[in-house]
C-alpha cells in the first residue's frame, strides 16, 4: 500500500452576487484565520465597486421577489433549510473554526440556523395578517392596510456575539427576504467563511439571483457604501458597532439620513448578544412599509 | 357637528361673480367667533402660560389681509429646556396612571374640541388662510375624532399587537407644520398621550394660535400640569427641541430637507424618530374612468387647502386617449372655483399661508414656464391685500420638468400623459417621494394591480385626500417613515 498522502482539494471562496460567484473586482483577497490564528483560507476582498454591483443586482431582483406569492417565498425559504440540512457537517466545521467553539456546540448552532429558516419560511404568508388589516373608517369606504417590502436592505452582519458567524447571519438575512425585500450583506469580516458557503446553499435553493448578495471584505469599505447608496432603502446595522471610524453605527446612520433610509440599530452590546435566543417579530416588521388603500363603497 | 350649527346672519355686500357662471352672495363667517386673540402670547409650560426667557417676539398675520393677529414668543434654548423638564417631571405620574384614566382625559379633550369647534375653526381659518368650509367640515371634525380614537386605545395597549404591557418612551418632542395646524397637533399629541408619553410641541411660526388655544383646552380638561407643553418659535426653536438631550422621542412633519437634518442629528442617539415629509403624488386617470368624478377628484386632490398638502395629487397622469376630454372638463371645473375670503362659506380656495410660501410657489411656477411647460389659469380676480395664487395648470410637462419633480405645496397641477398601465406605474414611481397616489378607473382588477405596484403609503382609488383616525398615514422612500393613525400609529410612541 502506497504511503502517499492524498491532498485535500481546498475551496476557493468567492463572493455571491446576482446569483453568481464572482471574485472581487479588485482581484484581491485577505487571509482568514481561526481563533488560534491558524490560516483557514483566503477570502475575496470585496470593494466599494463590488458593493455597488451587488446593489444593482439586489435592485433588479426586487420586482420578481416582491412579486412572487408569499406561499412561494415560504417554499423557497423552506428549501434553504432543506439544503442546509444536507450540508450540516460542513457548516458545523466552518462555524467551529470561525468562532473557536467545540464541534458539538457548533453543530447545535447550525441546527438552530436551519430551524430559523423554517421559522421564517412559515412567516411569509402570515405577516400580512398580523401587520395589516381592515380599518373601520367613518364613511362609505373600503380601507385596507397591508405591509409591503421596503426594497433593498443593506445588512451589516453580526461580527460578535455567540453564534454570530452563521446563526447570527441567518437571523438577519431570513427576516429581510421573508417579506419580499432583497439584501446586500457585509458578512462578518473576520469570520466570512460560513457566510460565503451559505451563498452555495442559496444558489441551489430556487432563490432567484440577486435576492441575497454576500460580500466579504473590510466592513469600513462595504458598509459606508451601503449607507450612502441612493438605491438602498434600509439598513440593518446588527454588526456595525464593533468598529470605530467609518464602519461605526453612528456614522452609518448619519450617512443613511441623507436618503432617509430606515435603520435598525445594533444591540447596545453586540458582543453580549446571544443569537440562539428566539427572534420574535422585530426584524421581520422592521423592513416593511404599511400601504393603505381606500376605495368608495356604493351601488 | 359644527356643519349643522346655525350661524349668524351677515351683512350682504356686493355679490361676487366668478367667471360669469354663477353669482354668489357673500356668506361670511364672523371673525369674532374666533374668540379673543391676545396681543401677545408666551409659551404653555407646566400647565401655565409663561413668558419667554428671551425678548424676541414673532408676529403671526392673517394671510388673507396681512394684518397682524398677535405677537408670540420666539422660544429660546432655555424655554425649550424648561418645557422638556416640565414634561419630564410630569412623565412619571402620567405614565403610571391607569390607561383607563389617561383615556378619560383624552375623551374630555375630544369633547371640549367639539364644543369649541366653531371658535377653533374660525381661528384656524384666520391664522392659516384656509377656507372656513374646510376648517369647519374637515379639520375640526378630524381633530376631535383623532382624540376620540386614541382615547380608546389608552387602556387597550396590551391588545395592540406589541406584546404585553408596552411601555411609553418618555418625553416626546413634536414639531408640526402650518398646513393643518390643529390637525397635525392632534395627530401628534393624541397617540403620544394615549400611550403614556408627555409632550413638548412646537407649532409652526406662521400658525401658532390654535395650538395656544388648545393649551386652554388642556387646562379646561384638567390635564395634569406638564403633560402637554407648547413652545412657540421658528426653526431655531424646533432645532433646540429636536436636539434636546433629554427628549426620548422626536416626531416631525414638514419638509424632506429638515427631516433629513433631524435624522442626521439623531444618528447614534437611539431616539425613536418618526418623519412625515414631502410628496409629489401622481393622480392617475384611465380612459374608462367616470370623467366627472375623476375631475372632482383631481380638483380636490390639488386645490384642497390651497394645495398646501403633502399628499396632494400634484402630478396628473392622464391616459393619452382621454387627455383632451379630461383637460376640457378640468378647465371648466377650475373656472368655477371661488378664490377669496377664507371666512366666506362659499370660498373654495383661500389665501396662501405666507409671503414666503407665495414666493416659493411663484418661483417654481415661473421656472416651470421657463422650462417650456404651458401654463393656464382661469381668469379670477384676486384680492389686493393678502397672499393669493390662482389655481394653475401646467400641460406639456415632461418628467424632467421642475414642476413635475419638486414639491410646490401650492395650487399648481402638472399634467403628464401615459399610454399603458405599466407606463403609468413607472412615471408615478419616478420620484424620490412616496407618500400617496390616486387611481381613477372602473376596472377593479386594474385598481388592485395598480395599488400593488405604486410605491406610496396611501393609495386612493376613485377618491382622493381622504383621512381617518383609524387609517394609517405615512410615506415610502424620502416621504419619511413611521405611520400616524390607526393601530400602526401607536408604535411610534411605544418602546417596541
Amino acid at each position: 500500500m502506497s504511503d502517499v498522502i492524498r491532498l485535500d482539494v481546498m475551496k476557493t471562496y468567492k463572493l455571491f452576487v446576482g446569483g453568481k460567484f464572482p471574485r472581487s473586482e479588485s482581484g484581491r483577497v485577505y487571509e482568514v484565520s481561526d481563533s488560534k490564528g491558524q490560516w483557514l483560507a483566503n477570502a475575496p476582498l470585496g470593494t466599494r465597486k463590488d458593493t455597488r454591483d451587488a446593489v444593482l443586482a439586489a435592485r433588479a431582483a426586487v420586482k420578481g421577489w416582491a412579486g412572487t406569492t408569499a406561499y412561494n417565498r415560504g417554499q423557497v425559504l423552506y428549501r434553504i433549510a432543506e439544503m442546509l440540512q444536507g450540508r450540516r457537517e460542513q457548516f458545523a466545521a466552518e462555524v467551529a473554526a470561525a468562532e473557536g467553539i467545540g464541534a458539538k456546540k457548533a453543530a447545535t448552532l447550525v441546527d438552530q440556523a436551519i430551524d430559523r429558516w423554517v421559522w421564517y419560511a412559515g412567516w411569509t404568508d402570515k405577516v400580512a395578517q398580523i401587520a395589516g388589516g381592515a380599518n373601520p373608517v367613518a364613511g362609505p369606504y373600503f380601507n385596507l392596510s397591508v405591509p409591503e417590502p421596503t426594497g433593498v436592505v443593506g445588512i451589516v452582519a453580526p461580527q460578535a456575539g455567540y453564534g454570530h458567524s452563521f446563526l447570527g447571519l441567518v437571523s438577519v438575512i431570513a427576516p429581510v427576504i421573508a417579506t419580499g425585500n432583497t439584501a446586500v450583506v457585509a458578512v462578518a469580516a473576520d469570520a466570512p467563511l460560513p457566510a460565503l458557503s451559505l451563498g452555495e446553499v442559496l444558489a441551489t435553493s430556487d432563490l432567484p439571483g440577486g435576492v441575497v448578495n454576500l460580500l466579504s471584505g473590510r466592513t469600513a469599505d462595504i458598509a459606508p457604501t451601503l449607507a450612502s447608496h441612493q438605491d438602498v432603502n434600509a439598513l440593518d446595522l446588527a454588526g456595525a458597532i464593533a468598529h470605530e471610524g467609518p464602519g461605526a453605527a453612528t456614522v452609518l446612520e448619519a450617512s443613511a439620513a441623507d436618503t432617509l433610509k430606515r435603520v435598525l440599530w445594533p444591540a447596545v452590546d453586540p458582543a453580549a448578544q446571544d443569537w440562539t435566543v428566539a427572534p420574535g417579530t422585530e426584524r421581520l416588521l422592521s423592513f416593511v412599509e404599511t400601504k393603505t388603500v381606500w376605495h368608495p363603497m356604493g351601488q | 357637528m359644527a356643519k349643522n350649527k346655525k350661524t349668524e346672519t351677515t351683512t350682504v355686500t356686493e355679490p361676487v361673480r366668478t367667471s360669469g357662471l354663477f353669482a354668489y352672495a357673500p356668506a361670511p363667517e364672523s371673525p369674532a367667533a374666533a374668540g379673543d386673540i391676545a396681543g401677545s402670547y408666551g409659551h404653555f409650560i407646566g400647565g401655565e402660560f409663561v413668558d419667554s426667557s428671551g425678548s424676541e417676539a414673532l408676529k403671526t398675520v392673517n394671510p388673507a389681509t396681512e394684518q397682524v393677529l398677535a405677537e408670540f414668543a420666539q422660544g429660546t434654548d432655555e424655554d425649550v429646556d424648561r418645557a422638556v423638564k416640565a414634561a419630564r417631571k410630569a412623565f412619571g405620574d402620567w405614565s403610571a396612571l391607569p390607561g383607563s384614566e389617561r383615556g378619560k382625559y383624552l375623551y374630555r379633550i375630544a369633547r371640549i374640541i367639539q364644543e369649541r369647534s366653531r371658535e377653533l375653526a374660525v381661528l384656524e381659518s384666520i391664522d392659516n388662510g384656509k377656507p372656513i368650509r374646510e376648517t369647519r367640515d374637515f379639520d375640526l371634525p378630524t381633530v376631535a375624532a383623532h382624540f376620540f380614537y386614541y382615547a380608546g386605545w389608552a387602556d387597550k395597549l396590551d391588545y395592540a399587537g406589541f406584546g404585553r404591557n408596552p411601555q411609553p418612551l418618555g418625553v416626546a418632542a413634536q414639531v408640526i407644520p402650518w398646513n393643518f395646524p390643529l390637525m397635525m397637533l392632534a395627530w401628534k399629541i393624541a397617540p403620544a398621550l394615549a400611550t403614556g408619553n408627555t409632550v413638548v410641541l412646537k407649532p409652526a411660526e406662521t400658525t401658532p394660535l390654535t395650538a395656544l388655544r388648545f393649551a386652554e383646552i388642556c387646562q379646561q380638561a384638567g390635564l395634569p400640569k406638564g403633560v402637554v407643553n407648547i413652545v412657540t418659535g421658528d426653526g431655531r426653536t424646533g432645532a433646540a427641541l429636536t436636539s434636546h438631550p433629554e427628549v426620548n422621542k422626536v416626531a416631525f412633519t414638514g419638509s424632506t430637507n429638515v427631516g433629513r437634518s433631524i435624522a442626521r442629528q439623531l444618528a447614534g442617539s437611539r431616539k425613536k424618530l418618526s418623519l412625515e415629509l414631502g410628496g409629489k403624488a401622481a393622480n392617475i386617470v384611465f380612459d374608462d374612468a367616470p370623467i366627472d368624478q375623476a375631475v372632482e377628484g383631481i380638483v380636490n386632490g390639488i386645490f384642497f387647502n390651497q394645495g398646501h398638502v403633502c399628499c396632494a395629487g400634484s402630478r396628473l397622469l392622464v391616459q393619452e386617449s382621454v387627455h383632451d376630454e379630461v383637460l376640457d372638463a378640468l378647465k371648466r371645473r377650475m373656472a368655477t372655483l371661488r378664490v377669496g375670503d377664507p371666512l366666506d362659506k362659499n370660498t373654495d380656495i383661500g389665501a396662501v399661508n405666507s409671503a414666503a410660501q407665495l414666493a416659493r410657489i411663484t418661483e417654481l411656477t415661473d421656472a416651470g414656464e421657463a422650462e417650456g411647460a404651458e401654463r393656464w389659469s382661469p381668469s379670477c380676480e384676486l384680492p389686493s391685500a393678502g397672499y393669493w395664487f390662482a389655481p394653475t395648470l401646467f400641460t406639456g410637462v415632461t418628467q424632467a420638468n421642475l414642476v413635475a419633480r419638486e414639491e410646490i405645496f401650492g395650487p399648481v397641477l402638472s399634467v403628464l400623459t401615459f399610454r399603458t398601465p405599466t407606463e403609468a406605474v413607472e412615471k408615478a414611481n419616478n420620484t424620490p417621494y412616496g407618500l400617496s397616489a390616486g387611481i381613477w378607473t372602473e376596472k377593479g382588477s386594474r385598481i388592485l394591480w395598480m395599488a400593488n405596484q405604486l410605491k406610496a403609503g396611501v393609495v386612493w382609488a376613485n377618491t382622493f385626500n381622504k383621512f381617518d383616525p383609524t387609517s394609517p398615514f405615512g410615506g415610502y422612500k424620502e416621504s419619511g417613515y413611521g405611520r400616524e393613525g390607526g393601530r400602526h400609529g401607536l408604535e411610534a410612541y411605544l418602546d417596541v
